[in-house]
C-alpha cells in the first residue's frame, strides 16, 4: 500500500450509526488507523442496522459501508480495569471522537477535561444533535427530525407539496465532515504549539450552515422561501431553473438566459419575457417550457441547447449513470473483502498527488482487533 | 491561537463549491485573498438571485465571502501575473474551480506554480473530473444532481425526479476540499512536501450517496423506489417520513408500528404484527398513518409521542425557528459589516473549538477592496520588490 496522508496518526472512535462513524471513515481513507471502541456483546448498533435486509456476515452491508477500513476493541467502560486500558489507549492516541448525547463521556469519566488532562494533544471531537444545551438536548439527534426542525423541508417539492424531505441522511453526513474539518485543522494547530483541542459540531448547526444562502437572504427580507409551482429546483432560482419531462424521460436546466433559450430551441415565443419577469413570472414561464420540452426526446434538446453552451444536461438514474463513460472514468467503485463475501463500494471522493485511495479492507468483527492493539499500543514490549 | 493562523489562501475560485471551501479555511483562521477579474469580479457577484440583493450584489455573495480579502488582478496581463506569482511564492494553499485546462492556458497550473513554491498545497475543484467525456461540461449543481441519479431519492414514487433544493453538490464538493487541503497541510506539517489536492462534483455527489449506492451496487442493480406516501427515505420501513395534521407537519422517524398505533389510537396497525411488512407494506401502513394524524393537531400527537421516546419532531419553517428557544442558544447569527458601512445578519461556522463559536465580523469585501493592501503587505509592487530584497 502506498503512503497516506495521515499515516501514523490514531483516531478512536467511540460512536455509532453515521454520523460520526463517516467522519472515521474519512479520516481511515486517508491514512490514519481508526480504531472502534465497542460495548462487548452488542457493538454499534449500527451493526445489526441492514437496508434490504442486506447483510455482508454477521454484519449488515450497512454497516461495512460505513465502517470498512477501521478495528475493533470491545472495552466495557464500566468495568475499573477495562476503563483503565482504555485511558492508556487514549494516551497513545491523536483524536477521539464520540456522538454520544451530552453528559454520557462524562459520566463514564472520559469527558474532555478528563482526557486532556490525561493527554494534553488529544484532538477530542464530539458530535451532538442539538448542542449542549438548551431544550432539545435531550432530544434524539436523528436526520429527518433535523430536517424538519431546520426549515429544510420547505425548499424541497413544488409549492402545491407539503414539506418534502430530503431522500439522504444529509444532517449525518454534513455534520460528520465538518466534524473531519475540526479534526484536521487542529492537528495542524498541534503541529505549532503542540496542543489538543476541542472540536465540536452538532446536527443542528451543520444543518444550518447548509442553508446559508437561504438564511442570510431570509434574515434579509423577512420572507419565507417559496418553492416553484412548477418543477421546484431552488426557491431563489428563476425560471427555467429545474427538471422537466421530455417525450422520453428527463431534461434538467439550469441558469440560463430566457432569450438565447427561447432562440436555441426555435421557441420565439419565450423571446417576449425579460430578465425581471423569469423571477417574478417564473411558474407560467416555466409551465409554458414544460409543455414545449414533452413533445420531443431528451436527446433532441439537449443537443440544441448545449450546441449553445447551455447548461443542461439529462437526467439518469443509477443504472443508466454506471453505462456512462463519465462515470466510468471517475473509477469510483472498488471492492471490499468481507468475510462472507466481497462487496462493491464507493471510495474516498478526495485524491492527492493523484492517488484515489481505495482499501479492500471490511469493516472489523467485533473486537477483533482487542490482542494486537494492547500488543501494539497499549503494552508495546 | 485560531486553528488556521498565519496560513495564506490565493484563492482563484468563483460561484460556490470553491469559495464555499475557502470560507470554511477563513472561519478557522486563515487569511483568504480571493484574486479577481477586475472587471466584474467574481461572477457571483453578478449572479441577481431572485429579487434580493445586498449593496446591488447577489444575498448569495456576501454569505459566501464574509471574511474574505479581494485582490484584483487581470491574470492576462503579464505585469498582473507576475504579482500574483509573487503572492503564490508566499501562499500556503493555492486554489481554483475553473474547468481543466484554464489554469494551463493562464500558466498557473500546478506543474508551474510548484516551481514557483514546492510546499504549495494546490487544490482544485470541478465537475466531472479530469478525464471522460463530460469533463469540458459546466459544473453546475441541478446538473449534477441530474446525472447522479440523486434526484430520484426524494419526493413520493409518483412524483417526478425532484432535485434538493439546496446546493448539495457545491456544498459537498467544498467540504470535501476543505477536507483535502487540510490533509495536505498536515502531510506538509510532517514531512515539508505540498502537494495536489482534487475533487470533482461528480465524485462528491457519489459520496454521498454512499450508503445508498452500495446497496445498489450490491442487490443486483435494482433502482431505488421511493414511497408513495409521504416519502422520507426510499430504504426505510414505515412510519419514516412528514404527517399533515390537523394544524400543521409531524415528522416520526423510525419506530415501532405496534407501539405507535398503541399510542395514537390508530387501530388498523395492530395488524401488523410482522415487522418485515412495515418496509413491504409501508404505503398501506403509512396512509393508515396519514389519515388518522390528521385528526388532531401537531402539538397534541407530540405530547403523547414524546413522553415514550418515540422519534419525532414538529415540521417548522423559518419564521417559527427563528422563534424557537433551541435555535436561539445556538447563537447561529452573526452580523458582519462591509468596509462601507452595510451590515449583513448571516450565520456563523458550525464548527466550535475550545468552547468557542467561531464568528466573524468582516463582510464580504468590495471587488479589489484590498488591492493595495495585499501588494505592500506581501511586497507585490515591483518597488517594494526591490526593497524587500
Amino acid at each position: 500500500m502506498n503512503a497516506r496522508p495521515l499515516d501514523g496518526l490514531v483516531v478512536l472512535e467511540f460512536s455509532q450509526y453515521l454520523s460520526a462513524p463517516s467522519a472515521g471513515l474519512r479520516l481511515a481513507d486517508l491514512g490514519a488507523r481508526v480504531i472502534k471502541i465497542e460495548r462487548p456483546g452488542t457493538g454499534d448498533a449500527g451493526r445489526k442496522l441492514a437496508i434490504k435486509n442486506l447483510w455482508a456476515d454477521d454484519n449488515s452491508l450497512l454497516f461495512h459501508t460505513i465502517n470498512r477500513n477501521k478495528e475493533s476493541f470491545t472495552a466495557n467502560l464500566k468495568d475499573p480495569e477495562e476503563l483503565a486500558l482504555v485511558q492508556k489507549l487514549i494516551q497513545k492516541a491523536d483524536v477521539l471522537i464520540h456522538n454520544f448525547r451530552p453528559g454520557v463521556m462524562e459520566k463514564t469519566g472520559l469527558g474532555f477535561d478528563a482526557l486532556s488532562a490525561l493527554n494534553p494533544r488529544l484532538i477530542y471531537a464530539e458530535i451532538s444533535g442539538y448542542g449542549n444545551a438548551g431544550p432539545w438536548k435531550n432530544k434524539p439527534g436523528q436526520d429527518l427530525l433535523l430536517q424538519s426542525l431546520t426549515g429544510l423541508t420547505y425548499t424541497t417539492g413544488d409549492a402545491d407539496q407539503q414539506p418534502v424531505p430530503f431522500g439522504i441522511a444529509i444532517a449525518d453526513i454534513l455534520c460528520g465532515a465538518q466534524l473531519v474539518q475540526g479534526i484536521l485543522a487542529a492537528l495542524i494547530r498541534r503541529q505549532k504549539n503542540g496542543q489538543g483541542a476541542l472540536i465540536q459540531a452538532s446536527l443542528m448547526e451543520s444543518l444550518l450552515d447548509f442553508q446559508f444562502e437561504l438564511l442570510t437572504t431570509y434574515y434579509a427580507d423577512g420572507r419565507q422561501p417559496q418553492r416553484s409551482a412548477v418543477n421546484n429546483g431552488h426557491t431563489l432560482l428563476s425560471a427555467p431553473y429545474g427538471l422537466y419531462r421530455t417525450a422520453d424521460g428527463y431534461l434538467a436546466l439550469a441558469m440560463m438566459d430566457i432569450q438565447v433559450m427561447g432562440e436555441a430551441l426555435e421557441h420565439p415565443s419565450l423571446l417576449r419575457f425579460n430578465g425581471d419577469q423569469v423571477f417574478s413570472e417564473r411558474d407560467s414561464i416555466k409551465q409554458e417550457i414544460a409543455t414545449l420540452l414533452a413533445t420531443k426526446p431528451t436527446a433532441y434538446w439537449l443537443q440544441k441547447l448545449q450546441a449553445r453552451g447551455l447548461w443542461a444536461m439529462e437526467v439518469l438514474n443509477w443504472q443508466q449513470m454506471r453505462e456512462h463513460d463519465a462515470y466510468k472514468a471517475l473509477q469510483m467503485e472498488q471492492t471490499v473483502h468481507a468475510l462472507g463475501k466481497d462487496f462493491v463500494t464507493t471510495r474516498c471522493p478526495v485524491r492527492i498527488d493523484g492517488q484515489r485511495f481505495t482499501s479492500s479492507r471490511p469493516a472489523p468483527q467485533l473486537g477483533e482487533h482487542r490482542e494486537r492493539i494492547i500488543e501494539e499500543l497499549i503494552n508495546p514490549s | 491561537m485560531q486553528l488556521l493562523q498565519e496560513i495564506l489562501v490565493v484563492d482563484f475560485s468563483q460561484f460556490l463549491s470553491g469559495p464555499s471551501a475557502s470560507l470554511r479555511l477563513a472561519d478557522m483562521g486563515a487569511e483568504v485573498i480571493k484574486i479577481e477579474r477586475p472587471d466584474g469580479g467574481d461572477i457571483c457577484r453578478q449572479l441577481y438571485v431572485s429579487d434580493v440583493k445586498i449593496e446591488g450584489e447577489s444575498t448569495i455573495f456576501h454569505a459566501i465571502n464574509r471574511n474574505k480579502k479581494s485582490l484584483a488582478a487581470d491574470l492576462k496581463n503579464p505585469r498582473d501575473l507576475e504579482k500574483i506569482k509573487e503572492l503564490i511564492r508566499q501562499a500556503d494553499v493555492v486554489m481554483h474551480n475553473f474547468r481543466p485546462g484554464v489554469m494551463e492556458r493562464i500558466g498557473l497550473d500546478y506543474a508551474t506554480v510548484r516551481q514557483l513554491n514546492p510546499s504549495v498545497v494546490y487544490a482544485e475543484v470541478n465537475g466531472y473530473g479530469e478525464e471522460g467525456p463530460w469533463k469540458d461540461l459546466p459544473g453546475q449543481d441541478l446538473l449534477l444532481q441530474a446525472v447522479s441519479g440523486l434526484a430520484w431519492l426524494s419526493n413520493d414514487q409518483q412524483r417526478p425526479p425532484t432535485p434538493m433544493g439546496v446546493a448539495v453538490v457545491d456544498i459537498m464538493a467544498g467540504t470535501h476540499l476543505t477536507q483535502g487541503i487540510l490533509t495536505a497541510l498536515y502531510r506538509r506539517g510532517v514531512s515539508g512536501e505540498g502537494g495536489l489536492v482534487q475533487v470533482s462534483m461528480f465524485e462528491s455527489i457519489l459520496d454521498f450517496q454512499f450508503e445508498v449506492l452500495t446497496c445498489h451496487y450490491n442487490d443486483g442493480h435494482e433502482l431505488p423506489v421511493r414511497s408513495a406516501v409521504n416519502s422520507g427515505h426510499a430504504y426505510i420501513a414505515a412510519p419514516y417520513g412528514i404527517y399533515r395534521t390537523a394544524d400543521g407537519y409531524l415528522a416520526l422517524a423510525m419506530g415501532n408500528i405496534l407501539v405507535l398505533g398503541e399510542l395514537l389510537g390508530c387501530t388498523p396497525l395492530a395488524a401488523f404484527t410482522d415487522s418485515r411488512d412495515w418496509f413491504s407494506k409501508r404505503d398501506t401502513i403509512k396512509q393508515l398513518l396519514a389519515d388518522h394524524l390528521q385528526t388532531g393537531t401537531t402539538a397534541a400527537w407530540l405530547t403523547i409521542l414524546e413522553k415514550a421516546d418515540i422519534w419525532c419532531a414538529p415540521v417548522i419553517n423559518y419564521d417559527e425557528l427563528v422563534k424557537q428557544e433551541g435555535y436561539k442558544l445556538l447563537e447561529m447569527e452573526i452580523t458582519v459589516q462591509t468596509s462601507n458601512g452595510l451590515a449583513i445578519r448571516t450565520t456563523r461556522c458550525p464548527i466550535r473549538v475550545d468552547g468557542m463559536r467561531l464568528t466573524a465580523t468582516q463582510g464580504a469585501p468590495m471587488l479589489g477592496e484590498h488591492t493595495d493592501e495585499i501588494e505592500h503587505q506581501y511586497g507585490l509592487t515591483p518597488k517594494l520588490q526591490s526593497a524587500v530584497k
